[in-house]
């Protein structure tokens, strides 16, 4: 059974594993190899779970495990509405 | 409880673990690499990717000369595809004195056999489509310039010295160097003590205060930088677009986002970080003037990192007057990963006492004590 972890960027939880197992032990470094939470949902869907699977793996519990660092903002947000066009 | 190595090289970002490797793929792998957070953790994971070769300064020149040829061979050596795209940069000029700077920058480039083309507004329009070239003077185009994407580099180099026998350790701060006389002894971290001669300092920011602890005084200062990423989309851009006139530089990925950075001339000296409205403007206003259908592009992320600034913005490398095993590999401006591995093989070289295969004697620190700098105009970001 595929179980798929990150949506934005396709990654299965059998990929997460394997990365574990190359010794990217930790979220920061998980997130940059394997793109979990750089996609459009910025993490939402896919960083609880990673950390569960983290937490599971290493023996800790979820909420002992590091946050990735909050990248702004929050949502997405169009460059017109940033550069300040009325018409958005 | 004290233990020791070869040598230790303090930053675990692509100069640390560049030289890591060559020294490992020379044989030699008593070598411990530091890192105060996780690999990739400073400005090599923070950084646009951007490989260019149009530099104003010839040692900056030869240095992205070279090192653009390894990067070609890098995906093959390190057994994955380091996205390695060879799209060109397209370098914009917005005034008169950007375009006499330019005509010389593109003389002293063909001159070193780099081809780069001095372009005209309208040219650059035909290399990129959808820029808005109404205030555009002129324009330099390479071709063999591009990018690539940092972390697999990074990542690659970890994996590789480690397959190899040299040990990185994460999570472990310097927090001494102890110097007898003209010789390093040992590095102190907060994880214990490291016996050794040999210490190279890439450090990125924080390599004035490392420096600091063998009591080397060095002119680096860090900057923070700002820098941004979108949501995906159909590919449309081969180059990396500059323009130094507003700071800005942007690409677009293999993965369909466009990556990209303006810098802020009243940032100011320091340790920092974090992200900045200013920035989430600026960008925005700046991109969407330059191809009007941004307008429409989602931002998705920004975050920082910080360029090790020098005061003629060319790198530090090679030994110290007062230690000779002490090398600094350091101060590159906001360009070391792209001139990352010349410079890597070089520091391994000099350490084993081989005969370095590129003359970098002019970029020693000693430059500093004289006034004979060669500044480099060509910074961005």
């Amino acid at each position: 059974m595929t179980v798929m972890i990150c949506r934005c960027e396709d990654i299965t939880e059998e990929e997460i594993l394997e990365a574990i197992s190359q010794g990217y032990t930790e979220i920061e470094p998980l997130k940059r190899r394997l793109r979990i939470g750089m996609g459009q949902c910025q993490g939402k869907t896919c960083i609880p779970l990673v950390e569960r699977i983290l937490a599971r793996e290493r023996c800790k519990k979820p909420e002992d495990m590091d946050e990735p660092t909050a990248r702004p903002p929050s949502r997405q947000v169009s460059f017109g509405l940033l550069a300040g066009d009325r018409d958005e | 409880m004290s233990e020791k190595a070869g040598a230790v090289v303090i930053g675990g970002g692509v100069n640390g673990l560049g030289t890591a490797y060559h020294l490992a793929k020379k044989g030699y792998t008593d070598v411990v690499v530091l890192e105060k957070s996780y690999v990739c953790s400073g400005a090599s994971g923070r950084n646009g990717g951007g490989i260019r070769q149009q530099w104003s300064s010839r040692e900056n020149i030869k240095l992205a000369m070279e090192s653009t040829k390894m990067f070609e061979g890098l995906s093959e050596e390190l057994g994955e595809d380091m996205e390695f795209i060879q799209g060109g940069y397209l370098v914009l000029a917005f005034d008169e004195d950007e375009v006499e700077r330019f005509e010389k920058n593109v003389a002293l480039q063909r001159k070193m056999g780099l081809n780069t083309e001095f372009v005209s507004p309208e040219e650059a329009k035909e290399i990129v489509p959808q820029l808005n070239i109404s205030k555009v003077k002129a324009a330099t185009f390479n071709e063999s310039d591009g990018t690539i994407y940092p972390f697999l580099v990074v990542h690659g180099y970890a994996r590789a010295v480690r397959e190899m026998g040299v040990e990185i350790r994460e999570h472990t701060e310097v927090t001494d160097i102890e110097v007898h006389g003209d010789e390093i002894t040992a590095v102190k971290t907060d994880k214990g003590i490291i016996e050794t001669d040999t210490v190279v300092n890439a450090a990125g920011g924080w390599s004035n205060q490392i420096a600091r602890m063998a009591g080397v005084e060095l002119p680096n200062k860090p900057y923070r930088h700002e820098i941004m990423v979108t949501e995906p989309f159909a590919h449309f851009l081969d180059p990396m677009v500059i323009s130094f006139h507003h700071g800005i530089y942007f690409s677009q990925s293999k993965h369909g986002n466009i990556v990209g950075g303006i810098g802020n001339p009243d940032e100011k000296e320091g340790i920092n970080q974090r992200s900045s409205m200013w920035f989430l403007r600026t960008m925005a206003k700046t991109l969407v003037d330059f191809i009007p259908q941004f307008r429409s592009v989602n931002m998705l992320r920004q975050w920082a990192g910080l360029y090790d600034t020098t005061p003629d913005a060319q790198p530090i490398i090679g030994p110290v007057p007062e230690l000779e095993r002490f090398y600094q590999l350091n101060g590159f401006s906001g360009h070391g990963f792209m001139v990352s591995p010349v410079v890597n093989k070089v520091t391994a070289e000099l350490i084993l006492g081989e005969e370095p295969s590129m003359d970098i004697d002019r970029l020693s620190v000693t430059r500093f004590e004289g006034m004979d700098l060669e500044q480099e105009y060509s910074v961005v970001g």
